[in-house]
């Protein structure tokens, strides 16, 4: 069996990279002759979160429940994991700050080895993974002869695609004990950021992008109108962060947040590979630039060449333009 | 009064590009320079502070090469009191491996940091397995740690908002970019560090080693990018790939 643990938005829908994740085991799961797969997620999914998750081909979806899951803890994550897992030959999440920490505790308990960030397999026998290092600027090929396997799935390396022929998923409740030494770490108050345009980065289906060419913290008023009009987050390069033009929860990068919308729109940003490590995983990236041959815009799938405080108000006009015509 | 353990990396700076040595087991730094990973520096800024606001000591630790002393150092000009280094091929050392190795070191220490990730090897996992040899509590990922009363408060972006955590010492603590500004060495700063013994140590055991096969470079992407125009005028063709990709909002 194939354990994939899920994770949940604050509604309690599956996060797009869980999806993945759950793809991926599936094909995984199809080389090794079909063996099947088993969701865990923390609370109680709702009959909307099983039948997406039977959707995707679980089979199973392992619900950790009780008062050791009121708020997060990493290792009575992997503690209630451990006691789903069974015999599982593979427990994966994806390569979300969660996903990696938590297996990070399932490697560390089990004494096997951990694969971070990974794109593809080549081969079970022996299991040979391909993960992203140096933020993204290499790949390494690793094995992960061990049982369980353990690893996690880098954003977008597979697209998430529900099951041919799904079947209905059974939902069973676990409220395992947890020892108290694994609830030590755990999350004693958690309150909403500030209200801001990137407080859903890391899901956010469009990201604005900012970098050195803003010029300074007044130049962001066009780039914030753009975010709005198509309903999106800012991610800024790290050298606005350093300048203090913006806070550092908006940096997309290596030391950033990793993103990946359906549409990255990085204007006046060169795409050094460790602004490039948190959004290579953007299905398409529109680059604004006055440098035709920035590495962004040599990446991008289109481009923009131009100052971008000519080009982006120049957008936001046409937007505005088109609906109220 | 807290003594803290700052582990850090010797990595090659890769801001340009990625070359990789003959044997494809590393990153080859020959003509790029080195430096300490940036989640790291900012571990060392903490430990600094710590140490600082209760009267304790930072020391600072690497696994690695001879070279490695020129982090070593780098961190002592920044306020760091002492530095162990475990000599050895970092390359061939996995993360349980240098997970054990701080262990012998970080028996002394009540707080030890260390970066969330490396940035060439990028194992999320050095800091937790560390904990566990230790049998510490561990939080992960945060960017402000503070200590009173022989308790951390370690706080961090979560995905649902701002999360703290509490821990009594003693703990292991592993440290995100971002609640803080790494300081530069002055020059006093860096004359002092030169002068500090670094405490040499042979490794514990023999490596198991990373369960790596090979590093390759991704595959060059063929750029097909498609230009939509120039300046101000691309403007209808910028809004046509919106509609077209349905992602205006209405
Ligand atoms: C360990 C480490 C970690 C790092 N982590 C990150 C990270 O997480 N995220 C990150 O972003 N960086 C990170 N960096 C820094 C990274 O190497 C680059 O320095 C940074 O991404 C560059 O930011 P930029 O593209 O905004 O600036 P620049 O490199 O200065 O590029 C500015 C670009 O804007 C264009 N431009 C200028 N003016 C205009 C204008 N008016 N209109 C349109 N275009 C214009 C220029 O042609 C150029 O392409 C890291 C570096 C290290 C060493």
């Amino acid at each position: 069996m194939i354990v994939v643990l899920v994770e949940t938005t604050p509604t309690g829908e599956a996060v797009e990279v869980s999806q993945e994740a759950i793809t991926f085991a599936r094909s995984l799961a199809a080389e090794g002759g079909g063996v099947p797969v088993d969701a865990v997620v923390v609370g109680e999914p709702s009959p909307d979160l099983a039948a997406t998750l039977a959707a995707y081909g679980v089979r199973t979806v392992h619900a950790l429940s009780g008062d050791a899951y009121a708020s997060y803890a990493g290792a009575a994550w992997a503690a209630g994991l451990k006691g789903v897992r069974g015999s599982s030959v593979v427990v994966m999440a994806a390569g979300t700050p969660r996903g990696n920490e938590v297996m990070a505790h399932v490697a560390a308990r089990e004494g096997v080895a951990m694969a971070a960030n990974v794109l593809s397999f080549s081969g079970l026998s022996p299991f040979v993974v391909t993960r992203q290092v140096v933020g993204g600027g290499a790949l390494e090929e690793m094995r992960l002869g061990d049982r369980p396997a353990v690893f996690t799935v880098a954003g977008h390396a597979v697209e998430a695609a529900p099951a041919d022929a799904p079947g209905a998923a059974e939902v069973v409740v676990h409220t395992p004990e947890i020892a108290a030494a694994d609830l030590v770490a755990r999350v004693v108050s958690s309150e909403e950021p500030e209200p801001d345009l990137s407080g859903t980065l890391k899901s956010a289906r469009v990201v604005v992008g900012a970098g050195r060419g803003a010029g300074s913290s007044e130049g962001f008023a066009d780039l914030l109108e753009l975010t709005e009009l198509v309903g999106g987050s800012l991610g800024v390069s790290r050298v606005v962060t350093s300048l203090g033009w913006r806070p550092h929860h908006e940096q997309v990068g290596q030391t950033g947040s990793r993103i990946s919308p359906d549409l990255y729109i990085p204007c006046g940003i060169s795409g050094a590979i460790q602004h490039w490590a948190g959004c290579s995983s953007a299905k398409a990236i529109l680059a604004i630039n006055t440098d035709p041959d920035a590495p962004m815009v040599t990446k991008a799938t289109y481009a923009v060449i131009g100052d971008l405080h000519e080009v982006v108000p120049a957008i936001n006009a046409e937007i505005r333009r088109r609906r109220t015509a | 009064m807290v003594s803290v353990l700052v582990c850090i990396k010797r990595v090659v700076d890769s801001s340009s590009e990625v070359v990789l040595t003959e044997d494809g087991q590393g990153v080859d730094g020959r003509y790029a320079g080195f430096t300490m990973s940036a989640h790291e520096e900012c571990a060392v800024e903490l430990a600094v502070q710590i140490a600082a606001a209760t009267g304790g000591t930072a020391t600072v630790l690497t696994l690695g090469d001879a070279d490695a002393v020129e982090q070593l150092r780098a961190a002592l000009a920044v306020g760091c009191t002492a530095a162990v280094h475990v000599v050895a091929d970092a390359q061939t050392f996995g993360p349980s491996d240098v997970a054990r190795e701080i262990a012998a070191v970080a028996g002394d220490h009540d707080l030890v940091l260390l970066g969330n990730d490396a940035a060439d090897s990028g194992d999320f996992q050095v800091g937790i397995r560390l904990a566990y040899e230790l049998g510490r509590p561990v939080v992960n990922g945060v960017s402000s740690v503070s200590v009173a009363d022989g308790v951390v408060t370690a706080e961090g972006a979560g995905p649902d908002g701002h999360e703290t955590y509490r821990v009594p010492l003693p703990a292991v603590v592993t440290v995100l970019e971002g609640g803080v500004e790494p300081r530069y060495p002055t020059v006093p700063g860096r004359m002092k560090a030169k002068k500090v013994p670094i405490d040499e140590r042979r490794p514990t055991a023999e490596p198991v080693g990373p369960s790596r096969v090979r590093l390759l470079l991704p595959p060059p992407t063929a750029s097909d990018v498609q230009i939509l125009g120039k300046g101000a005028d691309a403007a209808p063709a910028v809004v046509d790939l919106l509609e077209q990709l349905g992602v205006l909002a209405r």
